[in-house]
C-alpha cells in the first residue's frame, strides 16, 4: 500500500440477520382469520366508551377497560389523510414502487383510522374525504397486505 | 439526601418458553393490571411510567412505542431504559429516582421479554463492539462455562455442587406461582444426567429463555404511607459500570458485583450480611454463578460458597435463603428478570410471597441484576422505615 490508501481510515462492514417472530395476540389474531377465510374486516367495541377500534385493540386507549367485543365494520370508507411518494429511498424497505400513495383510511362502522396504500386512482386526483374500498388479494395469508390497496369506490 | 420511597404494589404474570395467546403489549398489559390490584390502585393514580426490556430480542427497537396504551402511560412522562441484562434492576432505580426526588409522587415500572419472538443471540451479537469482539463472541453459555471451570480449579468444588443448586432452585420454583421450569428434581444425579453444553456446563446448569411481564409501584413516603398498608421501604440502590474490556486484570469480572454489594454495605451498616440481611434474591443465569457470586457479594469466604450450599445453608428455610423464588435458573424473561428479584423480595419483606415465603421474618432483602460485561444492580429493601 502506498499514499492515500495506506493512509485511510479503516471502516468494519457487516450485515447481521435478525429474524422475529412476533405473536399477534387475541384479537389481531381473530382479525386475520376474518381477512384471510371471509374477507371480513373486524374492529372492537368499547363498551364503556361506546367508541370503535379499528385495527382492533384488547386495551381501549380512553378508559383502559379490557377489550374482546369484536364487531365487523364495512370494507368502505373515507381518506383522512394521504401522501404520494416520488422518491426511492431503499427499495426492500418500500412497499411499492414510485410513484405511489398511501393514506389514513377510516372505515364507516369504525372511529379510527388506520395506514394502507392507495392503488387504481390517478394520484394528482387524490382528495381527503374522497371514499375508497378495500380491493382483497386472491391468494390471502393473514397479513395486512390481505388487502392490496384502497381504490376510490365504484360507481 | 433525597426523599424515601417505598414500594406498595407488585405484579407479574406467569412464565413459560413460549405466550403465543398474547402480543407483547397484551403481556405488558397482564403485570400491569396485576400491580394495580396488589396495590389498590387504578392507573389513574400513577404520575409517572418508566419501561424496559432487553432491546432488539423481539426484532424491535422502540417497543415502548406499541404499548403506551397498555401499560397506561399515554400523555404521562416517563421514558424507556434499556441496560442490557441489569435493565430489570435499573427499571427500578429509576423508578426510585423519580419518586425520591419528588418530581413524582406515584411511579410504575414495567418490564418484559418475550424471548420466543426473536433470535436473542443475533441481538448479543449486536451488543458485541464491531471493530473487536462481534468476530468472536458467542454469548452466554460460554461466560459461565468459563467461570464454572475457573471456580473448580480455584476452590475443589465438584460438578456435585452446581447441582445441589440447581436443586435448591428447583425446589423453590415447584413451590412458586409464577416461575417457568418445575421440573421436580429429586436428586444430584437428575442434573448430572442432563446434557453437557460447554464443560463443565450442562442444560441444567443454565437458565431457560423465559416470557414474562414485572409491573412495581413505587411512591413517596407521603403517598406511601397514605395509599399502603404494607409499604415495602427502598433503603438504598447502586448501579455499577464498566467498560466491556478487562482493563484492570479481572479475567472473570467480578470486580462489579463486589463493588455494588460492598458499597450497599458500607453505606447501611451491614458489616455481616448473613445476620443482617433476611433474604438475598440475586440474579444468577447460572449454577456457577450462584456459587462464585455468593463469595463476589461476601455472603462467605473466598472459596467457600460451595460448603454453603453443601449446608444447606442458603435452602429457603436455611440460614440465610437466597432466591426462595427459583431465582432466574428457574425463570429468565430477560428484561423483566432484574426487577422480579426486587418484586419477590418486596413479597418476602410483607409476608406475601405465598408458598414460597420463607418462615423466619424478613426485615431486609438484598437483591441484585446483572449483565454484560459483568455490570452490576444492587437494592436493598426493608420492613421498617429507618
Amino acid at each position: 500500500m502506498s499514499g492515500k490508501e495506506a493512509t485511510a481510515p479503516y471502516i468494519v462492514q457487516g450485515r447481521l440477520y435478525v429474524p422475529y417472530f412476533n405473536y399477534y395476540g387475541a384479537l389481531a389474531s381473530e382479525f386475520y382469520r376474518q381477512l384471510r377465510d371471509s374477507k371480513k374486516i373486524m374492529g372492537v367495541k368499547c363498551p364503556s366508551c361506546d367508541k370503535v377500534y379499528m385495527p382492533p385493540r384488547s386495551v381501549c386507549a380512553v378508559c383502559f377497560g379490557n377489550l374482546n367485543q369484536l364487531v365487523e365494520v364495512s370494507t368502505q370508507g373515507a381518506v383522512l389523510t394521504y401522501t404520494v411518494i416520488h422518491y426511492t429511498y431503499s427499495p426492500s424497505y418500500q412497499p411499492a414502487t414510485i410513484p405511489y400513495a398511501y393514506g389514513i383510511i377510516q372505515l364507516d362502522g369504525a372511529d379510527t383510522g388506520f395506514c394502507h396504500l392507495l392503488g387504481e386512482v390517478d394520484l394528482d386526483r387524490l382528495s381527503i374525504g374522497m371514499r375508497v374500498e378495500a380491493v382483497f388479494k386472491d391468494q390471502r395469508e393473514g397479513n395486512i397486505l390481505d388487502i392490496k390497496y384502497f381504490r376510490p369506490v365504484q360507481k | 439526601m433525597a426523599n424515601r420511597v417505598a414500594i406498595i404494589g407488585v405484579g407479574q404474570t406467569f412464565h413459560t418458553s413460549k405466550r403465543p395467546d398474547v402480543c407483547i403489549p397484551e403481556l405488558c398489559n397482564e403485570a400491569v393490571r396485576a400491580a394495580l390490584e396488589d396495590a389498590e390502585l387504578t392507573i389513574k393514580d400513577i404520575d409517572a411510567i418508566v419501561v424496559g426490556n432487553m432491546e432488539l430480542f423481539e426484532g424491535r427497537y422502540h417497543q415502548d412505542l406499541w404499548q403506551v396504551d397498555y401499560v397506561g402511560s399515554y400523555h404521562k412522562p416517563g421514558f424507556r431504559v434499556t441496560t442490557g441484562g441489569t435493565t430489570g434492576g435499573t427499571l427500578p432505580c429509576t423508578a426510585f429516582f423519580c419518586a425520591a426526588s419528588g418530581v413524582f409522587d406515584v411511579v410504575m415500572a414495567v418490564t418484559f421479554e418475550k424471548q420466543g419472538e426473536g433470535d436473542s443471540r443475533a441481538a448479543l451479537k449486536t451488543v458485541a463492539d464491531p471493530i473487536w469482539d462481534r468476530w468472536i463472541s458467542t454469548g452466554a453459555i460460554g461466560t459461565f462455562a468459563r467461570l464454572g471451570s475457573w471456580y473448580m480449579k480455584e476452590s475443589g468444588a465438584t460438578e456435585e455442587h452446581a447441582a445441589l443448586v440447581r436443586l435448591k432452585a428447583d425446589k423453590n420454583a415447584c413451590l412458586n406461582p409464577y416461575a417457568h421450569l418445575k421440573l421436580n428434581l429429586k436428586t444430584v444425579e437428575d442434573v448430572l444426567r442432563s446434557e453437557m453444553l460447554v464443560p463443565p456446563l450442562r442444560k441444567l446448569d443454565m437458565c431457560p429463555t423465559s416470557e414474562g411481564a414485572c409491573a412495581i409501584i413505587v411512591a413517596s413516603e407521603q403517598k406511601a404511607k397514605k395509599l399502603s398498608k404494607k409499604p415495602v421501604w427502598v433503603k438504598d440502590w447502586v448501579e455499577v459500570h464498566n467498560e466491556a474490556r478487562y482493563n484492570r486484570g479481572d479475567p472473570v469480572s467480578l470486580e462489579n458485583l463486589e463493588k455494588a454489594a460492598l458499597t450497599i454495605y458500607r453505606r447501611n451498616g451491614i458489616t455481616n450480611p448473613r445476620r443482617d440481611i433476611s433474604v438475598a434474591e440475586i440474579y444468577e443465569p447460572a449454577t456457577w454463578a450462584e456459587l462464585v457470586w455468593y463469595e463476589a457479594y461476601h455472603f462467605c469466604e473466598k472459596g467457600e460458597a460451595f460448603r454453603l450450599v453443601e449446608k444447606g445453608i442458603t435452602e429457603r428455610e436455611g440460614e440465610f435463603p437466597v432466591n426462595p423464588s427459583g431465582g432466574v435458573i428457574a425463570t429468565n424473561p430477560i428484561g423483566a428478570t432484574g426487577m422480579i428479584r426486587v418484586a419477590e423480595a418486596a413479597l418476602q419483606i410483607r409476608g406475601d410471597a405465598g408458598a414460597h415465603q420463607v418462615s423466619r421474618e424478613v426485615k431486609r432483602t438484598f437483591t441484585t441484576a446483572w449483565g454484560g460485561s459483568s455490570w452490576t444492580v444492587a437494592h436493598l429493601l426493608s420492613k421498617s422505615v429507618d
